[in-house]
């Protein structure tokens, strides 16, 4: 498995996608710390950037390199190795990647203006974020075969979690608005691994004052140790769950 | 401007006044030596009025002085006076008595009564000044005092909850104090008071207060100048009271999940200008208060601005800079009597062809989000989602639930030079 | 040393491979024709793991193929169209399946050598004309000298240089007592090599048998003629 990550890392790093994707974020947030002077104002900054784009380039990269790559993983498939250590390898190189370019990026400008909890926060959200969702684009990839169908699923999952969930969010809100939502609005936010990283973010930005104001509940429990324990587990089910249901569907798929 | 001279020229009269009162010694008045191992209750016993008594360095447990004649009590190299935890220090029942000099410590914790560091009772023209008053349940309590000046104090306390500590000055049935130069932290409230009128609180700095920087209520014609309240825990509450009178103050950093720079709760007449509100959580609470004027203020990166509740009518908020809020104005109704004039908003995506400075549409300062949290408070989930900026956006083209008429109609294009 | 046992596939309700039962040994060279959708890609996944039939079995060398990825270190494959991580070079990919295989000497370097493929070792995969791809597929498939070779309409891309460059190399290694599995529709390219026939048509094996035969029954010479007049056959 080693090895196929080593030679998706060496294919993936010369990719032209990847290295714009790097330059692009080392560009917006260099160039967002030095005009903002307070660099926690940069992170709001940033904030949208690791909520939106990273996701977006993260599944969009990760299934269209998957279809691209459909015949050499097919011959791959055809020598002495487990499928399954074959695409956990492929899954595995993706993330590296990613997580590569999001750590020089995002993580150099974030040490150099602003080494605190919030900028490791805002790294660890970004890395979290990438990893559900290039597991998002896997398990894409895997159950649909035609290509031009797996990247608009990817798509739409984006979509969906980007801003679909949030209206919905709100559509229920109102129609419940006379019921205490608090518990149901933390479970809420644990079905939407944006949302989940976005809270975080905001209460380590100091935000949290402002939903307590509003929602005690919230901040007690995600300012809590036990809510970050909470916060962090359901991340990881999030990178979990698509790529184990991917990886299981691909054992059994007919190439 | 004009209200700036008589306040500074009223405060000088007073001033003045308690320095002849203070410093000229009648002729017949003697001086008295405390040193350590002496009772300072027994010298006062042997003093008459206009006698300085003068306090050695040293520590002093006197169970309780009670000062009833018009003497200067002055502590030489900073005696201690302990309370123990079981008595009120110091109470003062004569008029133009001074107290200077002193470390006050350990005034006793009682649940019955409000033991204090130092106890003005029903005197006028008393000075407190220079002293360090450490640790106690309450620190200055002035009850039914007149006049009195207490300045350049340090008060603190290590106060934990809000029942087991008391307040830094507590004034109560007083009026024309002058409260100037105090550093006040650790206690319940910085300052309390409850009808209290005519004074002047003036370069105090509260801080670090369990409760409140600055509480009043029912107390009318006040005047606070260039004070500071930082990073208590609800921030400055003031109640029930007119004429009130904030200029150049500070509110910092009262960030809490109940926290506001300052709460008007039923204030009418009053007048807030040039005061600064930095990242509080809400700058300004208004609820039930009418015909105040709030100008030239400085309001910067709070959670909200102003929350401006419907039980208000004719206030007027002018002139203001507002720069990098969350939001900058939070309603709970529909109903809008309330005037906004002229402010600048950092928000304001306006343009301005006659080059006049002053934007060519109107700006709403009212945010759609901040309306669906007023009414629903959990959608504060939502905070800084795409979908809030997309519904932002369509409010902005299209305005159809913030209230029609809560509006600027003269937005500035530049922030003012406050 | 093929051992394919009442194999069946279904696509949805397409019925692909429809009891298939073939045995195929060493030192063969087996032609598996049949029109377009007749099912041979298909067979041929099944045998290489990449398709799991519903039913039947495969066994390969005496052991039975399913859950099972280690019978594949005996099988040579080439894929009937190559495409490569567009940034590998040609040596990245071939140092890949070497890892992969674990096998990094005893390597049979002819076909690389013959192809000229070392002084294009440096070049990435994604400047690479569709030709080229297919050597190096074609390369991949005989490197690590399996028993098996099953190569997937391999002259299709070759340009006729190459085309039989291959084709000599199938022979040698036929020589050497290997199993060789060609998918074609091109048959004169095959004429000389092919021994044994297997016909399928709409997912079912029609004819399996060796070309001495076959030529004998029908009393024609060329390959080509002797499957026309099966495939007329079959029709009546």
């Amino acid at each position: 498995m080693k090895k196929i990550i080593k030679y998706i890392l060496i294919d993936i790093l010369k990719n032209r996608i990847i290295i714009a994707y790097t330059a692009l974020l080392f560009i917006v947030s260099l160039s967002l710390f030095m005009l903002e002077d307070n660099p926690s104002k940069a992170v709001l900054g940033l904030l949208n950037i690791t909520l939106i784009i990273v996701p977006l380039i993260s599944i969009i990269f990760c299934t269209i390199y998957l279809y691209n790559s459909s015949e050499f993983i097919e011959l791959l498939v055809a020598q002495p190795i487990k499928r399954t250590k074959l695409l956990f390898g492929i899954y595995l190189g993706l993330i590296g990647s990613l997580l590569l370019a999001t750590t020089v990026g995002l993580g150099i400008p974030v040490l150099l203006y602003d080494p605190g909890p919030t900028g490791m926060t805002l790294l660890m959200t970004a890395g979290a974020l990438s990893i559900v969702f290039a597991s998002l684009a896997l398990l894409s990839a895997v159950i649909t075969r035609d290509k031009a169908k797996g990247i608009g699923l990817a798509l739409l999952l984006w979509f969906y979690f980007s801003f679909i969930y949030d209206g919905l969010v709100l559509l229920i809100l109102f129609q419940f608005a006379d019921y205490p939502m608090e518990t149901a609005m933390i479970a809420l936010s644990a079905l939407n691994p944006i949302d989940l990283g976005r809270i975080l973010l905001l209460l380590q930005l100091d935000i949290s004052a402002m939903m307590g104001f509003t929602g005690a509940l919230f901040r007690d429990f995600f300012g809590s140790n036990l809510g970050l324990l909470f916060a962090s587990l359901v991340m990881v089910v999030w990178m979990v769950i698509p790529s184990f249901i991917a990886i299981r569907k691909f054992k059994n798929k007919d190439l | 401007m004009e209200n700036n001279c008589t306040i500074m020229f009223k405060f000088l009269i007073i001033t003045i006044g308690y320095m002849l009162l203070l410093n000229c010694p009648s002729a017949y008045a003697r001086t008295f030596t405390v040193q350590p191992g002496q009772s300072i209750k027994a010298i006062i016993e042997q003093a008459h009025d206009g006698d300085l008594i003068r306090v050695l360095a040293g520590t002093y447990k006197e169970k309780g002085i009670v000062i009833d004649k018009s003497i200067v009590l002055m502590g030489i190299g900073n005696p201690v006076l302990d309370g123990e935890k079981k008595y009120e220090v110091i109470s003062i029942t004569a008029h133009n008595v001074v107290i200077e000099g002193f470390t006050i410590i350990n005034s006793g914790y009682s649940s019955m009564n409000e033991l204090a560091a130092i106890r003005i009772i029903n005197a006028s023209g008393v000075g407190i000044r220079n002293n360090k008053l450490l640790n106690n349940f309450f620190g200055i309590y002035c009850q039914h005092a007149s006049k009195a000046y207490i300045a350049n104090n340090t008060i603190s306390s290590n106060g934990i909850s809000e029942l087991e500590s008391g307040n830094g000055i507590h004034g109560w049935k007083s009026d024309s104090l002058v409260i100037y130069n105090n550093n006040i932290s650790g206690h319940r409230d910085g300052i309390y008071f409850e009808f209290v009128t005519h004074t002047l609180i003036m370069k105090n700095n509260s801080h670090k207060n369990i409760r409140y920087g600055l509480h009043f209520m029912f107390s009318n014609d006040d005047t606070y100048l260039d004070n500071i309240f930082n990073n208590n825990g609800s921030g400055v509450a003031v109640m029930h009271s007119r004429r009130v009178i904030m200029l150049n103050n500070e509110f910092r950093e009262n960030w809490g999940s109940a926290s506001f720079g300052i709460l008007l709760k039923d204030i009418s007449d009053s007048h807030a200008e040039g005061n600064l509100y930095y990242k509080n959580t809400v700058a300004i609470y208004m609820e039930g208060s009418s015909r105040t004027l709030i100008r030239r203020n400085r309001f910067s990166n709070n959670g909200y601005a102003i929350r401006i509740q419907a039980s208000c009518d004719d206030n007027t908020i002018e002139k203001n800079n507002f720069s990098g809020n969350s939001f900058d104005i939070a309603t709970n109704g529909s109903l809008v009597l309330n005037t906004f004039n002229g402010n600048f908003w950092d928000k304001y995506e306006g343009y301005d062809l006659n080059r006049n400075k002053i934007g060519d549409v109107p700006y709403r300062p009212l945010s759609v989000y901040a309306m669906i949290v007023e009414r629903n408070a959990t959608a504060m989930m939502l905070f800084r989602s795409p979908v809030v900026g997309l519904l932002e956006k369509a409010e902005k083209v299209m305005p159809g639930l913030t209230p029609e008429n809560l509006k600027d109609e003269y937005p500035l294009m530049k922030p003012l030079p406050l | 040393m093929i051992i394919a046992t009442n194999v069946n596939k279904q696509f949805g309700k397409l019925r692909v491979l429809n009891d298939i039962s073939v045995n195929c040994n060493k030192s063969q060279t087996i032609a598996l024709i049949g029109p377009n959708g007749s099912g041979k890609t298909t067979f041929i996944k099944c045998l290489l793991g990449m398709v799991i039939p519903d039913s039947g079995f495969i066994t390969v060398n005496e052991k039975n193929i399913a859950r099972d990825c280690q019978y594949r270190e005996h099988i040579g494959y080439m894929p009937q169209i190559s495409r490569f991580p567009d940034n590998m070079t040609i040596e990245q990919v071939i140092d890949m399946v070497k890892d992969i295989r674990g096998k990094k000497s005893g390597l049979d370097m002819e076909l690389v050598e013959a192809f000229g493929l070392p002084a294009l070792y440096k070049k990435k995969m994604r400047t690479l004309s569709g030709g080229t791809r297919q050597k190096v597929s074609a390369c991949l498939a005989f490197i690590f000298d399996p028993a098996i070779l099953i190569l997937d309409e391999p002259t299709a891309g070759l340009d006729p240089i190459s085309s039989e460059v291959l084709k000599e190399k199938i022979m040698k290694e036929k020589s050497r007592g290997k199993l060789t599995l060609v998918t074609s529709h091109v048959l004169s390219d095959l004429d000389d090599l092919v021994t044994e026939i297997i016909y399928l048509q709409d997912g079912s094996l029609k004819l399996h048998s060796s070309v001495a035969n076959l030529r004998k029954d029908t009393g024609e010479e060329k390959l080509n003629k002797v499957i026309a007049k099966i495939m007329r056959e079959q029709v009546k």
